[in-house]
């Protein structure tokens, strides 16, 4: 329950409130209904003809083709050949873009988002708690969205570990994770970790931290600790090696995590909004001896944009919300475009399972809000989210040899009248709408038959 | 559950709402640092103005090519490709803009809230669930940052609405300009607001699993709807006696309120969603003889004879907002418009949000991708909404004898990438700086 000011529009509810699924119709019966239309296809070529194809990182190619071969893109261009045995997809008049990666997103976590138990949560790992059974990863797939890095809540300093995954709705959870990805873990600044505005359950005491001064401390200690873990570590091995009796020390999974961070193991992801937190955390990071590979929301990261280019962390935002809390009251939406100005890797990110199915809208915005150029924009939720994922040899445009994780749009997507056709990842057809389409009255249709059958 | 926030009411309302965290928001920050705009709210003039050579899409007609519109005194004087300028107007040369009408939010809490996590800014809730008597008109912030940050993008009025309860309140048709509330006010009451009652929290239970608590709030329903219809009775009664004046009668504020509402004289938005509380909702307008407007109305495409029939105006949105029940339609929310436009019943379009009522626009055009002719897009932010809230004769389109509600873009301003040049709000330029623009101007000289 929620008091009269509880947002839950703004990012965070997905974070804060995210409900656990309701008993209601077996959830295997939607994903059955709407499941995956890929059939195997894999072994046939794929031919997308007659489009205008938005490469990202070799512009926009008109009267083209790209042709997907094993799951990658095999060619593209205008002169493309394709076996006479290729399925082809005639995309005249429509758009071919790279699918568009979520660098924030909760969709598919079981439960909650927050171990709040503690400051420090850096152990637990999101992908322990995944479900192939959140809608939400269909209907981003019908708007262009492939993948997502998901997180932890940012209850605490330091959530837990991230998973990237790819909508691969229909397929065993397994499949969905990225193989090869990087290690990735949240941490949070501000207003959420020191439970600015939320009450403890009654009979519980508040949390600490209360203070930015307390969240800093946190990582810090988190830090300083590791450091004193691994040098145990270290004095153990070297009496080892010189054969002396060494007893080993206790084996602690935070603190493993926390070293594998400073061993550069594992990537950090801030949540962050006010300019002095982002430049307390860059900060400590440089003092600490890690890196800040992508700060989350960052809505005040115009303001120290210089300091965050020097540092080399990326930023991941949502262009134009604002005002739902204190710390986001500065936010505004030329945002992107200053920071990019400033030379810092910027993406657009959702957090949210509704922003996520328009991503190209908030790409759009940068061109709005700040005059980025459409190559600008475009990259904001390809390559530029591939790079913050360090996925951008595989991931993030239309190349040769990247994954064919693709979208077909009936518009240039940074229309507002844009419509997602088909997305693929690695050339299966995950999202079509013609398909979706017909198969309403299916559903519609077995639906009651089940509702019949449970009924009596 | 009540909310204040517009999303919560409109289309997370019937979304899942389980919260994992046991937990209330705390109001621990003063309110004395938000809301105090320095953005002048207008500048108290309306000069003659001329604006040629523009592509002008006065909405009731078809779009004029190197066009003129010449207003004066908040009025819009003249419109056409050959139209005298008069010798004291100051002549906006068009070449490349276009001209539309501004733009209506039909469902907005602009001018209600500043900050939502901090109580001291949030005027958008009363406590209880009964508060007929509660007025937008008198809380609305002309200061708020709000303003400046909606209408620069084009929208330039919103019905500002009360949220929470059952009876919710009445909301105010403003504009977003003025130094004081009675300023802003175009129209109040516009509505009375009536959060329908609803069977079940969570929608997405189709099967009831757990039978004592289905039968709670079984009971919860009846009671609230029971409520709600001895209410009207009272009002209706009170009515009667105070016209019948045949003994004094001792005031009541909150019956007193709902007199018009059960006269038929102000229309009752009832905020339904699912098809069971929409029709439970045409039911109680229909025994009580309201005057009632359709909002949010996620399921309105399986009761569309039901609102045809009855000429019912339905005010859709958010569009960019899920479906409430997993198995829906993914498009449910982008299609509802096209639904109505085929059926032939009226509608407009709400944000229901505040802080990005400024998006109104692209809601709409989110319904056009989905097969809304774009042109009836643009009418449900225009002309639609100034005929469902009463007020065509002054608004909604760019028409001689109208109010020069005017934008200049360099686009369809229903594309992002479309930008507003210059607003007029009743016949007086608008200043197109905003909270904004001016931190954006502040941090682009950054020495770094």
């Amino acid at each position: 329950m929620s008091t009269p000011h509880a947002n839950p529009r703004h990012p965070e509810r997905s974070e804060r409130s995210r409900p656990a699924q309701s008993p209601r119709i077996p959830r295997c019966f939607v994903a059955l209904l709407l499941g995956t239309i890929a059939t195997g296809a894999l072994a046939e070529d794929l031919l997308i003809r007659n489009a205008t194809v938005l490469t990202i990182t070799n512009g926009t190619l008109p009267n083209a083709s790209v042709l997907v071969r094993n799951g990658k893109i095999a060619a593209v261009g205008a002169n493309v050949t394709a076996p006479a045995s290729a399925r082809v997809i005639d995309a005249t008049g429509k758009f071919v873009s790279p699918g568009i990666i979520d660098t924030h997103s909760h969709t598919a976590v079981e439960g909650s988002v927050n171990e709040v138990s503690l400051p420090n949560t850096g152990m637990v790992r999101i992908a322990d708690a995944l479900t192939n059974e959140d809608i939400s990863a269909y209907r981003q797939l019908a708007g262009g969205t492939t993948m997502a890095l998901v997180l932890h809540g940012s209850a605490n300093a330091i959530g837990g570990q991230s998973q990237i995954v790819k909508w691969k709705w229909g397929r065993p959870i397994s499949e969905w994770l990225v193989t090869g990805a990087p290690r990735t873990i949240k941490f949070a600044l501000g207003e959420n970790p020191k439970s600015a505005n939320f009450r403890p359950p009654e009979g519980q005491a508040r949390q600490y931290p209360a203070t930015r001064m307390g969240v800093e401390e946190v990582i810090r200690k988190s830090f300083v600790d590791a450091r004193d873990y691994l040098a145990r570590w270290d004095e153990y091995e070297a009496k080892r090696k010189r054969n002396e009796a060494a007893i080993p020390p206790r084996r602690d999974l935070l603190m493993e995590t926390m070293a594998d961070i400073l061993r550069g193991n594992i990537d950090v992801h801030a949540h962050s909004y006010r300019a002095d937190e982002i430049v307390m955390l860059l900060n400590l990071a440089d003092e600490l001896g890690f890196k800040i590979r992508e700060l989350q929301h960052v809505l005040e990261g115009y303001k120290v944009a210089p300091e965050i280019a020097a540092h080399g962390a990326g930023a991941g935002t949502f262009i134009d919300w604002w005002g739902y809390k204190a710390e986001a009251y500065d936010a505004i939406p030329y945002n992107v475009a200053l920071m990019v100005r400033n030379g810092v890797l910027t993406s657009v990110n959702s957090d949210s399972d509704e922003l996520a199915r328009h991503l190209n809208h908030d790409m759009a915005k940068a061109m709005k809000y700040g005059g980025l150029t459409e190559d600008e924009a475009l990259r904001l939720g390809t390559i530029n989210a591939a790079k913050q994922l360090r996925l951008d040899n595989r991931l993030g445009s239309i190349e040769v040899g990247k994954d064919a994780d693709l979208v077909i749009w009936t518009a240039h997507p940074l229309s507002t009248y844009a419509r997602v056709d088909t997305t693929m990842i690695e050339g299966e057809i995950y999202f079509d709408r013609a398909e979706d389409l017909a198969r309403r009255e299916d559903m519609r249709r077995e639906k009651e038959e089940r509702l019949k059958k449970e009924s009596k | 559950m009540k909310t204040r926030h517009p999303q919560r009411s409109e289309g997370s309302r019937t979304t899942r709402t389980r919260s994992c965290f046991v937990a209330l928001l705390l109001s621990m920050t003063s309110a004395s640092a938000f809301a105090q705009s320095t953005i002048p709210n207008n500048p108290g003039v309306k000069a003659a103005i001329a604006i040629r050579n523009a592509t002008i899409h006065p909405v009731t007609s078809a779009p004029i090519a190197n066009g003129t519109i010449v207003f004066a005194n908040g009025v819009i004087t003249a419109i056409g490709t050959n139209v005298p300028v008069p010798a004291n107007a100051t002549v906006i040369d068009g070449t490349g803009l276009s001209v539309y009408p501004g733009m209506i939010d039909s469902g907005s809490n602009v001018g209600l809230i500043e900050v939502d996590s901090v109580a001291g800014t949030v005027d958008t809730t009363e406590l209880g669930d009964f508060n007929p008597n509660a007025q937008a008109a008198v809380a609305v912030n002309p200061h708020s940052e709000l303003v400046p940050v909606t209408r620069v993008n084009g929208v330039t009025h919103v019905v500002s609405t009360p949220e929470g309860g059952i009876i919710s309140g009445q909301s105010a048709l403003i504009q977003l300009s003025g130094w004081t509330p009675p300023q802003m006010v175009v129209k109040a009451p516009a509505a009375m607001h009536i959060r329908f009652p609803r069977l079940r929290s969570a929608p997405l239970v189709d099967v009831p699993q757990d039978e004592e608590a289905e039968k709670e709030r079984s009971k919860t329903y009846t009671r609230q709807l029971d409520r709600l219809r001895d209410t009207f009775r009272d009002a209706q009664a009170y009515a009667k006696a105070a016209s019948a004046r045949v003994q004094r009668v001792d005031r009541d504020l909150l019956l007193e309120a709902l007199v018009p509402v059960v006269e038929g004289r102000v229309p009752v938005v009832m905020h339904a969603n699912l098809a069971r509380e929409i029709r439970a909702a045409l039911a109680v307008a229909d025994e009580f003889k309201l005057q009632v407007i359709l909002s949010g109305a996620q399921d309105v495409a399986r009761v569309v004879d039901e609102v045809k029939k009855r000429n019912i105006p339905v005010i859709l949105g958010p569009i960019l907002s899920l479906p409430s029940r997993e198995d829906d339609p993914y498009d449910l929310r982008f299609t509802n418009a096209k639904t109505l436009h085929d059926a032939g019943i009226r509608f407009a379009i709400q944000t229901a949000d505040a802080h990005n009522t400024r998006n109104l626009p692209y809601q709409a055009a989110s319904c056009a991708a989905f097969g809304l002719p774009k042109e009836e897009a643009l009418k449900a932010v225009t002309l639609y909404p100034a005929q469902i809230w009463g007020v065509a004769d002054r608004l909604g389109s760019l028409e001689t004898g109208k109010q020069a509600n005017v934008i200049v873009t360099d686009g369809d301003p229903l594309e992002i990438r479309t930008n507003v040049h210059r607003v007029f709000i009743a016949g007086e330029e608008i200043d197109m700086d905003s909270r904004h623009t001016l931190l954006y101007k502040k941090f682009s000289n950054r020495p770094k």
